[in-house]
């Protein structure tokens, strides 16, 4: 009886395995043509397959970004992003504060550009309330941006160049950002998360003397910026690792829309500082720097260009500078009409914007923000994809992402 | 009073040892770290010590009150083992090395070289290779992914690189007609020429072959400390990473012995034949030395401040399709001219004549391919305001 019993399951079980196997061998059939004919092309040997953790506690993650990789030796198969070891609900805390308590939020998204999310934020709420903005503020505001563009540039350069193991330009872009920075702390008190605009204009004027130091400082950062190009640009070793990795073509940049220099170095002029102009943009002379190739060679030139660029900005600001009103007319509380409204900036990394729902009260109904980082990141598996991990490292630098702005 | 050859040798086997470890703890360590530190507008180590002269001796100290961790999944004897491999090949291959002609001590005449064997440059080449395994083993041992991926990159760098290595020395072999380090100093000064000259493109791969050898910038992929968190010794601590720390700077000092041995005239003064230039015979031979060497620490330490670090597959491909056939080339350039002029050294000057113009005319035209692409680049954006 039992004997019975136990040759029906082994024949079961028998029958079972025939059917696996048969099923496991029409699938390698059916694979096998496109797999192994892609494949062979470009493995020398039959090497397996190896999963790599690349982060959160990586030096090369520009913070907690983790990558999955799956590498056939150095190799890279697949790359997936996992994010959100930063997540802080920042878009919930929004709702939970009134609108002007929600700046220093921004500040701790984009950590080393905190002055552009302060501004984008800042011009979203203008938009609900249509305040204007007098003209002293714009300008400084827009000093301020740049000086920011130059300082979160500076950081991408020097973090990127360590990427690629040139180790020198870090010191040399840290040195330079440093003074940056310390205009900042002498205009708002902060370094880094800065807070220094609100609604409908400044928090305060500029300190006595400011203007003219910064001026002397501008002034002398172009050629701070050929040191940094003499020791990169022409560098043969900087281009083989930069040229050619990681292309990405205008159409396909519109299509994961992505922003920023990103977009600009595959040859698309798109700056909204010059597509859709903020403040006083649309009276300065400035040049959008594109580049046709779409690689990481591009990025980094259209960067460097950038910076140049800002000098130019911020020596334009400076001369039109005149003394007047910083704040425009704002209710003491902010209480805008129930609407909708999108505004966005440029940030140094790309399109930064806010979508705001106002229900009426003095707290957003809903507050949603277009982090460029995030977006940007998405890229990431598309440009890794047959690069080794030498490259992958390159990626991430030429990203430029924060991780406090991706996981928010 | 005459003692024994043997003694001395045992004295000089124990003067390296000891000495070795503590130039390069102290001398090379704080000298890369100042000067780095200068070269990067930052001050470098300067707290412990005047000057920050006995930073080394604080470095030593935590390494080896350090706990030392072996990984719970590693391949306990190969882990151990690892370190010693790359470290005792480099302390072997400084016997052969010529510090200095012979002093007089007393009445003994005290030759600065541990031993002067009649294969000293392949016994060199030999017993360095062994040191790779070292990294191999220590990245495999590790049981640890980045650090495989580390051993993996060095084994393919090392022997590939070794290549280039040996047939640059060829080219060298030609003109000294002796494998002994000794006998080709002293080739070089019966030559009234250093072999830097006739030999300047063998010079050149084997400086970068060196580089690549010692795992430093831009060579530096088996650590490569942005893509490989610190590489094959990522899982090793305490004494253990002392080990390959020291395994890594000997190897630097070996490379740079043997260039200047045989490419700048070892012990040689400068010039030694030039009328104008005896005085620089005042200064003893063994401190030339150590001054050559020091250059080129110099020029590892710059490389180190200046250069990105080259992708895996580009290494390669500069192993192989660049420096493996030049040197093959130079070598039958280098036998033509001993072979076509008469007497040993007419040749070898025409060589120095040939090789110094191609130099010169490639530097001219590096420079000038430098200028067009910035002024291109420049002239594609405006850069300052027009006022």
């Amino acid at each position: 009886m039992s004997d019975d019993k136990i040759s029906q399951a082994e024949k079961d079980e028998a029958a079972y395995f025939a059917e696996r196997a048969k099923a496991q061998a029409s699938a390698a059939a059916a694979q096998s043509p496109s797999a192994s004919g892609t494949q062979d092309a470009h493995t020398l040997f039959d090497v397996q397959e190896m999963e790599l953790n690349f982060g959160p506690q990586h030096p090369s993650t520009h913070g907690v970004l983790r990558v999955v990789l799956k590498v056939d030796g150095e190799k890279i198969l697949e790359a997936k992003p996992d994010m959100g070891f930063l997540h802080r609900g920042t878009e919930k805390l929004f709702e939970t504060e009134t609108y002007p308590m929600g700046i220093p939020h921004t500040d701790r998204m984009d950590y080393v550009a905190a002055a552009t999310s302060n501004h984008a934020f800042c011009i979203a709420v203008e938009t609900l309330l249509q305040v204007e903005v007098p003209r002293r503020a714009q300008l400084i505001r827009v000093i301020l941006d740049e000086l920011q563009r130059l300082s979160s540039h500076l950081v991408w350069l020097g973090t990127s160049g360590i990427d690629l193991g040139a180790v020198t330009p870090f010191w040399y872009a840290f040195r330079e950002r440093e003074q940056i920075l310390d205009f900042f702390e002498e205009y708002c008190g902060a370094r880094l998360t800065l807070n220094c605009m609100r609604i409908g204009g400044l928090p305060f004027d500029l300190t006595p003397g400011w203007t003219e130091r910064l001026a002397e400082f501008i002034a002398d950062v172009p050629a701070r910026i050929d040191d940094y190009e003499q020791l990169l640009t022409d560098n043969r070793i900087w281009k083989k690792r930069t040229v050619g990795v990681g292309v990405i073509s205008a159409e396909e940049c519109v299509e994961w829309g992505l922003t920023g220099p990103i977009l600009r170095a595959s040859g698309v002029e798109w700056d909204l500082r010059r597509a859709r102009p903020y403040e006083c943009y649309d009276e300065l002379d400035f040049v959008v720097p594109t580049r046709q190739g779409g690689d990481t060679y591009d990025r980094y030139i259209v960067r460097v260009q950038e910076m140049r660029q800002s000098v130019r900005i911020i020596q334009q600001c400076l001369a039109k500078l005149e003394p007047g009103e910083i704040r425009g007319k704002v209710p003491r509380v902010i209480k805008p009409v129930a609407e909708e409204v999108y505004a966005s900036i440029e940030s140094p990394k790309g399109e930064i914007g806010f979508y705001c729902v106002s229900n009426g009260t003095n707290k957003p109904y809903r507050m949603h923000v277009r982090p460029p980082s995030f977006i940007n990141l998405q890229a990431l598996p598309r440009l890794a994809k047959g690069h080794l991990v030498s490259d992958l490292v390159a990626l991430i630098g030429t990203i430029d992402i924060v991780l406090g702005e991706v996981d928010r | 009073m005459t003692l024994s050859p043997l003694f001395w040798t045992y004295v000089k086997v124990v003067l390296l040892v000891a000495t070795v470890p503590a130039i390069v703890g102290f001398v090379i360590v704080l000298a890369e770290r100042r000067i780095m530190g200068f070269m990067q507008a930052r001050l470098g180590p300067n707290r412990v010590g005047p000057q920050g002269v006995l930073q080394g001796l604080a470095d030593l100290v935590k390494l080896v009150t350090k706990e030392d961790i072996t990984p719970a999944k590693a391949e306990k004897a190969v882990h151990f083992l690892a370190p010693v491999l790359a470290v005792i090949p480099a302390l072997t291959a400084l016997a052969v090395i010529p510090f200095g002609p012979p002093v007089r001590i007393g009445k003994n005449m005290i030759p600065l070289w541990v031993a002067d064997i009649n294969i000293g440059l392949l016994f060199l080449l030999a017993i360095t290779s062994i040191g790779v395994y070292g990294i191999i083993l220590g990245g495999w041992s590790s049981n640890n992914k980045y650090s495989l991926l580390g051993g993996l990159r060095s084994a393919a760098q090392l022997v590939s690189y070794e290549v280039p290595m040996g047939l640059a020395l060829v080219s060298v072999l030609l003109m000294s007609r002796s494998l002994s380090l000794v006998e080709i100093v002293r080739r070089q000064e019966a030559t009234h020429l250093w072999f830097f000259f006739p030999g300047m493109i063998a010079f050149f791969i084997y400086f970068v072959a060196g580089v690549a050898e010692t795992n430093r910038n831009p060579f530096d992929l088996p650590e490569a400390e942005s893509e490989l968190v610190s590489g094959f010794n990522t899982e090793y601590s305490g004494v253990k990473f002392a080990f390959f720390f020291l395994g890594e700077y000997t190897a630097m000092i070996i490379i740079s012995c043997v260039a200047v041995t045989v490419f700048f005239g070892g012990w040689l003064q400068p010039f030694p034949h030039v009328k104008a230039l005896q005085f620089l015979g005042l200064v003893p031979g063994a401190v030339w030395f150590l001054l050559k060497v020091g250059g080129f620490i110099f020029a590892y330490i710059w490389f180190r401040s200046t250069f990105p670090r080259y992708r895996f597959d580009q290494l390669m491909a500069l192993g192989w399709k660049w420096l493996i056939p030049i040197s093959l080339a130079n070598i039958l350039v280098v036998a033509f001219a001993i072979l076509l002029f008469p007497g040993r050294t007419t040749g070898l000057v025409w060589l120095s004549w040939a090789f110094s113009g191609v130099f010169v005319v490639m530097y001219l035209l590096a420079k000038l391919r430098q200028k067009l692409a910035k002024r291109d680049r420049l002239a594609a954006v405006p850069q300052t305001v027009e006022s």
